[in-house]
């Protein structure tokens, strides 16, 4: 059976093109390309992409009018049954906005935009998404975003060190998140998001690679289970 | 009527947004601010029908994100 995935595109969205470039790539199919009005998802997707960008302009918040769009309740009941949902970096904030993701996306310690290439720790090796790195390896990722310093109360940041559910950690200072956190995943494990762009490290080009282990290991663990 | 919804950042969340308004507060050569915190204001022209239950739910829905925000709401006589 084909792989059947979906990305979300919001007005204002700018990575949804790589992501589904990233997709298509590694699973060989392309992604059907969803939009924010819209009210229902393709059915029988085995994954969705919330990709990065400055949805509905940042107005309000990072990721809160998305967050409130008619797909977003989609997708928030496709999580809910268990399908694989990546955010990155405004979908992570669209994600936390939405409820799926604990925490919020404040704007970067340091006042700027930061865009650069960072070092991550793979901190949790066994979630659908991480299962191809290894724990405690460091992978290079780029990042570009002005509000990815996470935040969590200390006891929601306990609780997701205790579960297992911090999936990556910046291995250098970016941007002032809690306890370096680049990347979380929801209780269930098969919502992940993060500030880092995966889809922006795919092929030798991009000056890493280290991304197209998230979407392999994914993919590959999906199409097994189909 | 008027309804004005005051969101400010939670105690304890940090706010550099608000540290560099104070560093540039000090850099137009003002002394003695020690603090800033910034935060959004929200006016609401609505029906008087519009019941504070509803607008309780509007703000902690929407207007202010409950992880890092309070907010406060205050009708405003015409």
């Amino acid at each position: 059976m084909p792989f059947r995935s979906a990305v979300i595109t919001f007005p204002g969205s700018n990575c949804d093109r790589d992501m589904a470039v990233a997709l298509e790539q590694v699973s060989g199919t392309a992604p059907h390309r969803v939009w924010h009005g819209d009210s229902e998802l393709p059915a029988g997707l085995d994954f969705i992409a919330v990709p990065g960008g400055f949805s509905y302009g940042d107005y309000l918040r990072s990721g809160a009018m998305a967050a409130r769009s008619p797909i977003m309740q989609a997708v928030i009941a496709a999580a809910g049954r268990g399908v694989p949902v990546l955010g990155v970096c405004n979908g992570f904030q669209i994600l936390t906005e939405a409820g799926l993701l604990p925490g919020a996306l404040m704007r970067n310690a340091g006042i700027r935009f930061v865009c650069k290439e960072v070092a991550l720790r793979v901190e949790n090796s066994r979630s659908l998404f991480t299962s191809a790195y290894s724990a405690g390896q460091v992978i290079r990722i780029p990042v570009a975003h002005h509000d990815g310093n996470y935040f969590a109360d200390q006891a929601t940041l306990d609780r997701l060190e205790g579960e297992g559910r911090v999936a990556f950690r910046y291995a250098e200072e970016c941007n002032g998140s809690a306890r370096d956190i680049a990347g979380v995943l929801n209780e269930a494990g098969n919502v992940l998001g993060m500030m880092p762009h995966p889809e922006r490290a795919i092929e030798a080009a991009h000056g890493s690679t280290d991304g197209r282990a998230l979407f392999e290991a994914a993919i590959k663990g999906l199409v097994e289970s189909l | 009527m008027k309804v004005r919804v005051h969101v400010s950042l939670k105690n304890g969340v940090l706010d550099p947004q608000g540290r560099a308004i104070q560093h540039a507060i000090e850099g137009l050569g003002f002394a003695g601010v020690k603090d800033v915190r910034a935060g959004r204001l929200f006016e609401l022209e609505v029906d008087p029908g519009v019941t504070d239950a509803q607008l309780e739910e509007m703000a902690s829905k929407l207007l202010a994100n409950m992880v890092i925000e309070n907010y406060r709401i205050e009708r405003v006589a015409a």
